[in-house]
């Protein structure tokens, strides 16, 4: 089980690197794919089949085709011809060492959340049981975000309308 | 024996593992019906190709490929070895791995996609608790080698045909997701054996697939809209509008990689038509009770090659959309009638036994449908057509 798990940490680890450290932009997107569908392996590695697929189809599926449209439509897909880094690689050094240290932080104490007694750390959690959350216990939270995306869906129409309005 | 007969290929495999010890049988298995997948597909492939050929050139009023071997029959094998000792050029400023990359990918992802199809009865290659889900995932990941392929050609033809491949695959994976969640809501599982499992009842000798519901038929009917567009099929086909774009985005693909493409083509296509069996065409039943006799692998390849054979009679006659017609179907027509389906499904559940359903669940979905269409059709004028950025 290990050995799996080193390959695809190995596999996400890399496209993240790749994603960073390559020259051609639409190169990067396409690296941070490899990385997505390394974390989707990683939980479906853990049994965790609804978040794995979940993240195939929204990450690979939505994210990575937006990211690449994105990079087409604005800057186009040239290899720059100077450096391609930042200029100020410490304060990004310092950024991703807070942002590792809290979720490493987080990550170590979870199990102190957990309520005592639990022994299996990976509960069986079927696609089922989330849906039933979902529906009951999150509904508030899932409509709280579906209001959201309906509201930044209308926003995204309306920048793009008014464009249009005023070219008449 | 006729048990025997519908779960031939079951005891084929379990009687050629045990030859092996016994720690094997289990990934030997596995990898005799992964082969078995790879195997089966592009034979059926050859023969939808040969067929289509034939069949467009009847509509056409001319004959079809009639040279090689009787009636033409051996056209796939001459293809085969064509396209095999084809040279392979690769554009001198294209971006050589990802050019090579993408048709691989397309055809892994376009597999994968079979790993969840209930081919026959015990014939469920990995019987996934989210089996519908993993399908729609994979199949969005063919979205990806779309792109990589018009990209890494650096062909501006290439590159128009992944954008419109990619828009259009975006716009209609929506009400394909949508036309197939009301099944998924009616079956309350995601597994596509259970799916199958609640179809393959009989009432009086009638099946209770889900094709014969009002709910079931709207949805069939926009499954297979967004299913042709998904797979980038006439009358959508757009991103290769060969008037247009050359071929779009494997326009510098030649010999193997080509055929790789094609192959992916039509494996997706019949990939899609296995799930959209499996939702609504009773999956491998028998659409009648007293037809149980022939095996259930048969029932469902022959349900795959009927709808590849819609396919073909729908390529053959009906022409091709226009971009901003395709862009206005799917979110003006097909998304609204998708979304209003799953509450008439919804309503088809909570509704009780009775006619009293049937009669709602109909008008209320044919009312949507005249009310959009005339709507729509209203807003369209058929009057000079004015472009804003070709005059």
């Amino acid at each position: 089980m290990s050995f799996v798990l080193y390959i695809l940490a190995a596999l996400t680890v890399a496209g993240g690197l790749a994603a960073v450290l390559l020259k051609n932009t639409v190169h990067c997107a396409l690296a941070l794919t490899v990385a997505f569908a390394g974390l989707a392996l990683l939980f479906l590695e853990l049994d965790a089949q609804f978040a794995g697929f979940a993240q195939i189809l929204i990450y690979i599926g939505a994210v990575a085709i937006l990211v690449v449209f994105a990079i087409l439509l604005t800057r186009g897909s040239e290899t720059p011809k100077g450096s391609a880094y930042s200029h100020s690689p410490l304060v990004g050094l310092v950024i991703a060492a807070c942002v590792f240290a809290v979720l490493g932080w987080a990550v170590l104490h979870s199990t102190a959340q957990l309520p005592p007694g639990t022994t299996s750390a990976t509960p069986t959690v079927t696609v089922a049981d989330i849906g039933n959350a979902l529906m009951t216990r999150y509904v508030l939270p899932l409509e709280i975000v579906a209001l959201l995306l309906t509201a930044a869906l209308i926003g995204a129409v309306i920048v793009a309308m008014h464009e249009k309005e005023g070219s008449r | 024996m006729i048990e025997k007969a519908d779960q031939i290929f079951v005891l084929l495999g379990h009687w050629l593992v045990s030859f092996l010890p016994a720690a094997l049988q289990k990934p030997a298995l596995v990898l005799l019906a992964v082969v078995a997948i790879i195997v089966t597909f592009p034979a059926l492939f050859a023969i939808t190709v040969l067929l289509e050929r034939k069949g467009l050139g009847r509509m056409q009023n001319r004959y079809g490929p009639n040279r090689v071997g009787p009636y033409g029959l051996f056209q796939p094998v001459a293809d085969g070895i064509k396209s095999l000792t084809k040279e392979d050029i690769v554009p001198l400023s294209a971006d050589a791995v990802v050019h090579f990359l993408a048709p691989v990918l397309l055809v892994v992802v376009v597999f994968m996609g079979y790993a969840v199809l209930p081919i026959g009865r015990n014939m469920t290659l990995v019987n996934l608790d989210a089996g519908i889900l993993f399908f729609f995932a994979i199949g969005a990941s063919s979205e990806l080698s779309v792109f990589m392929a018009g990209w890494s050609s650096r062909n501006k033809y290439s590159l128009l045909g992944a954008m419109r491949a990619v828009a259009q695959m975006i716009s209609y994976e929506v009400p394909l997701l949508m036309s197939s969640l009301a099944v998924v809501m009616i079956t309350g599982s995601l597994n596509a054996n259970r799916i199958v499992d609640a179809q393959n009842q009989y009432t009086y000798g009638l099946p209770h697939w889900y094709i014969f519901t009002p709910w079931g038929f709207a949805g069939f009917l926009l499954f297979a809209v967004a299913a042709t567009a998904e797979t980038n099929r006439s009358p959508f086909d757009l991103p290769e509008g060969e008037s247009e774009l050359v071929a779009g985005y494997f326009t510098e693909y030649s010999g193997f990689k080509f055929a790789l493409f094609f192959l992916g083509e039509y494996v997706g296509m019949m990939g899609i038509s296995g799930l959209g069996t499996t939702l609504f065409l009773g999956g491998y039943s028998a659409p009648l009770q007293v037809l149980g006799f022939v095996p259930s692998w048969a029932w469902f390849i022959g349900k795959i090659m009927l709808s590849m054979c819609v396919f073909i009679w729908v390529r053959g006659t009906l022409p091709r959309l226009r971009q901003d017609q395709l862009m206005n179907f799917a979110w003006k027509f097909v998304l609204p009638l998708s979304l209003l389906n799953l509450f008439v499904a919804a309503a088809w559940r909570f509704m009780g036994q009775g006619f009293l359903r049937w009669v709602v669940c109909s008008a209320v979905l044919l009312i949507a449908y005249v009310v959009m269409a005339r709507v729509g059709m209203k807003r369209e004028h058929f009057g000079p057509r004015s472009y804003r950025y070709a005059e």
